[in-house]
């Protein structure tokens, strides 16, 4: 099946002229990836409202569709049809703009990221960097949407997220200094094929802090409870998108959870060995496990397993925002200075020792080429 | 396609961001709006990070949107965004310098021209730079370098750097007395028995 529609499409494209032909391939490679991606965005939002009702005690949305389904597309129509309201006296092209700025970084570091053996849309060689580069753009969104709303609580909103993103960004960029010390590249492919093996030679055991310091700076970047501050509903309304309305707003709330979903993925990629099985490397049992009819390959890497890593961190994500109550802003900004980056550094040296030392089962493959 | 307007890819690709980066510069200095003129400032970081990724340093590129669009810009717009510049006294005498700012500015560009033009630079001077195998890893090649020949000059400047970053808090850190300031570290060590007293007693009677 998978091949047949592999070969169609080439057929398809090898129709074009040859002009064409590459700008097709990456084309339909990004439409393969985003439309899935959008979807995934569009039910998360209904997973958080389910599961969060579920955690307390509540039903959650189902009146649309069987069992609420269809909840995301009745609220994409609603906000689909309401108006955008542009304030007085703000700043209109960067008003409309601010929406696009947060959304493009969110999707563009999708570029990236490999989701299986030999399946990324681009395998570069600086992968790390670029996706660090990439949503460290994100912030302007913010930014930006808090400036030219020319109100005060969207910029209070704004001016408090961009100092907790530029304060997280740094305990964030360390975290992954360490996976590229323990896997010698800053190649998104290569840091997962580092981790092969069984679960045990996953990154999160020997870099158990950095996983911890990437993954609650990852909550931290993107806003969400119990940081998100940058909204704070309780005081400041809605922070940086108060001021928005309709698709505008639908726009931010697509970053968002494009954003969760991507800091998921990078922490699964560069902590949980990306598309590997966490059944693999057991010796007998996984060969008999991988050998069953129909169901071995459920149990072989694939995809699927990056799927399941991803959608575990994003319950987390929900997790917490069911479960804690939000910081105080002195406390944000005191856990990733005094904190984060002084455990991150500590850690980075433990790394490094351990790497010089070749410490078995992560460091004695020779990754320092 | 690319034969009708006489240009290879790369090259269309170079003139589209090298333009930008024109505009763009050009913008920061002219529009009146200061926190206009940062972002106008970050597009010109972008637009000259695509035009590294052309000469495929990679690594250079990339840390510019890093370390300049990501960090630097950001507390830049911080910084401008607070500030409520009247743009009207600093245009005041205008006119009255314009003479004098055109002189300086023709005389800099007579003597850029005297040692950056096509006797010293022109493109038969330089060789195109032949490009790189798939497997070159700009990253891999400026870490070789910085950490094998360039090392002690590297490791001088992150030192003046730290220096520089402990003097400025050193300088303008003043520790006001009389304040009443809260001790997050007391907070977060506070238990709940410290707080809270769990009293157990019998229903009242209505």
């Amino acid at each position: 099946m998978f091949e047949l529609i592999l070969t169609i499409w080439q057929d398809a494209i090898a129709l074009l002229p040859d002009v064409l032909q590459p700008f097709a391939a990456i084309i339909s490679k990004i439409v393969v990836i985003l439309m899935p991606l959008i979807i995934c965005v569009a039910f998360l939002t209904l997973a958080e409202r389910k599961i969060i009702g579920y955690m307390q005690v509540r039903i959650g949305p189902n009146r649309v569709g069987p069992r609420g389904l269809l909840q995301p597309f009745a609220d994409t129509f609603k906000l689909m049809f309401k108006e955008i309201i542009i304030p007085s006296n703000s700043n209109k092209f960067l008003f409309v703009g601010a929406p696009l700025i947060t959304f493009a970084p969110a999707v563009a570091a999708w570029a990236v990221i490999p989701f299986d053996e030999g399946m990324a849309l681009s395998n570069i060689n600086a992968g790390l960097l670029y996706v660090l580069a990439i949503t460290s753009i994100g912030v302007y969104g913010v930014i930006i949407a808090g400036w030219a709303s020319n109100s005060k609580y969207a910029f209070l909103g704004a001016m408090r997220s961009s100092a907790q993103i530029v304060s997280y960004e740094i305990a964030m960029g360390f975290a992954l200094v360490g996976v590229l010390i323990a896997s010698g590249s800053l190649n998104m492919h290569e840091i997962v094929v580092a981790q092969k093996g069984s679960v045990l030679n996953w990154f999160a055991l020997p870099l158990f802090p950095l996983f911890m310091v990437y993954f609650i700076s990852g909550v931290a970047e993107t806003n969400r409870a119990p940081f998100d501050v940058a909204e704070g509903e309780s005081e400041i309304v809605a922070g940086f998108h108060v001021e928005y309305s309709g698709m505008a707003f639908a726009v931010f709330f697509l970053a968002e959870y494009a954003n969760m979903i991507l800091i998921s993925a990078l922490a699964a990629i560069m902590f949980l060995g990306g598309w590997y099985s966490p059944l693999a490397g057991l010796g007998v049992v996984s060969d008999t496990l991988f050998a069953l009819p129909y169901i071995g390959w459920a149990f072989d890497s694939g995809f699927h397993w990056l799927f399941f890593k991803i959608a575990f961190f994003l319950l987390m994500f929900l997790w917490f925002r069911a479960t804690f109550p939000r910081y105080r802003y002195d406390q944000i900004m005191r856990l990733g200075w005094k904190v984060f980056i002084p455990i991150t550094i500590v850690w980075l040296l433990v790394a490094g020792v351990m790497v010089l030392a070749e410490i078995p089962p992560w460091f004695d493959k020779g990754g320092l080429s | 396609m690319y034969e009708l307007i006489g240009l290879s890819g790369p090259q269309i690709v170079f003139y589209i961001f090298s333009s930008m980066l024109v505009i763009s510069a050009l913008m920061v200095i002219t529009v009146r709006n200061p926190v206009r003129a940062a972002l106008f400032l970050v597009l010109a970081f972008f637009s000259a990070s695509a035009i590294w990724l052309l000469l495929e340093a990679e690594f250079l590129a990339i840390t510019l949107v890093l370390v300049y669009v990501g960090a630097v810009m950001v507390l830049f717009l911080f910084v401008v965004m607070m500030l409520d510049i009247n743009m009207v006294p600093l245009q005041e005498g205008f006119t009255r310098y314009l003479p004098l700012g055109l002189a300086i500015a023709v005389i800099i560009v007579f003597e850029l021209s005297l040692v950056l033009g096509p006797e010293n630079f022109g493109l038969e001077k330089f060789a195109a730079p032949a490009a790189h195998t798939a497997d070159y890893s700009n990253t891999k090649a400026i870490g070789s370098i910085l950490y094998t020949d360039y090392v002690y000059p590297f490791e001088v400047a992150a030192v003046i750097l730290l220096v520089a970053i402990i003097a400025a808090i050193a300088l303008t850190f003043r520790r006001r007395v009389g304040t009443k300031t809260q001790k997050p570290e007391e907070q977060v060590a506070v238990r709940r028995e410290d707080r809270v007293r769990l009293v157990k007693m019998k229903a009242e009677k209505r």
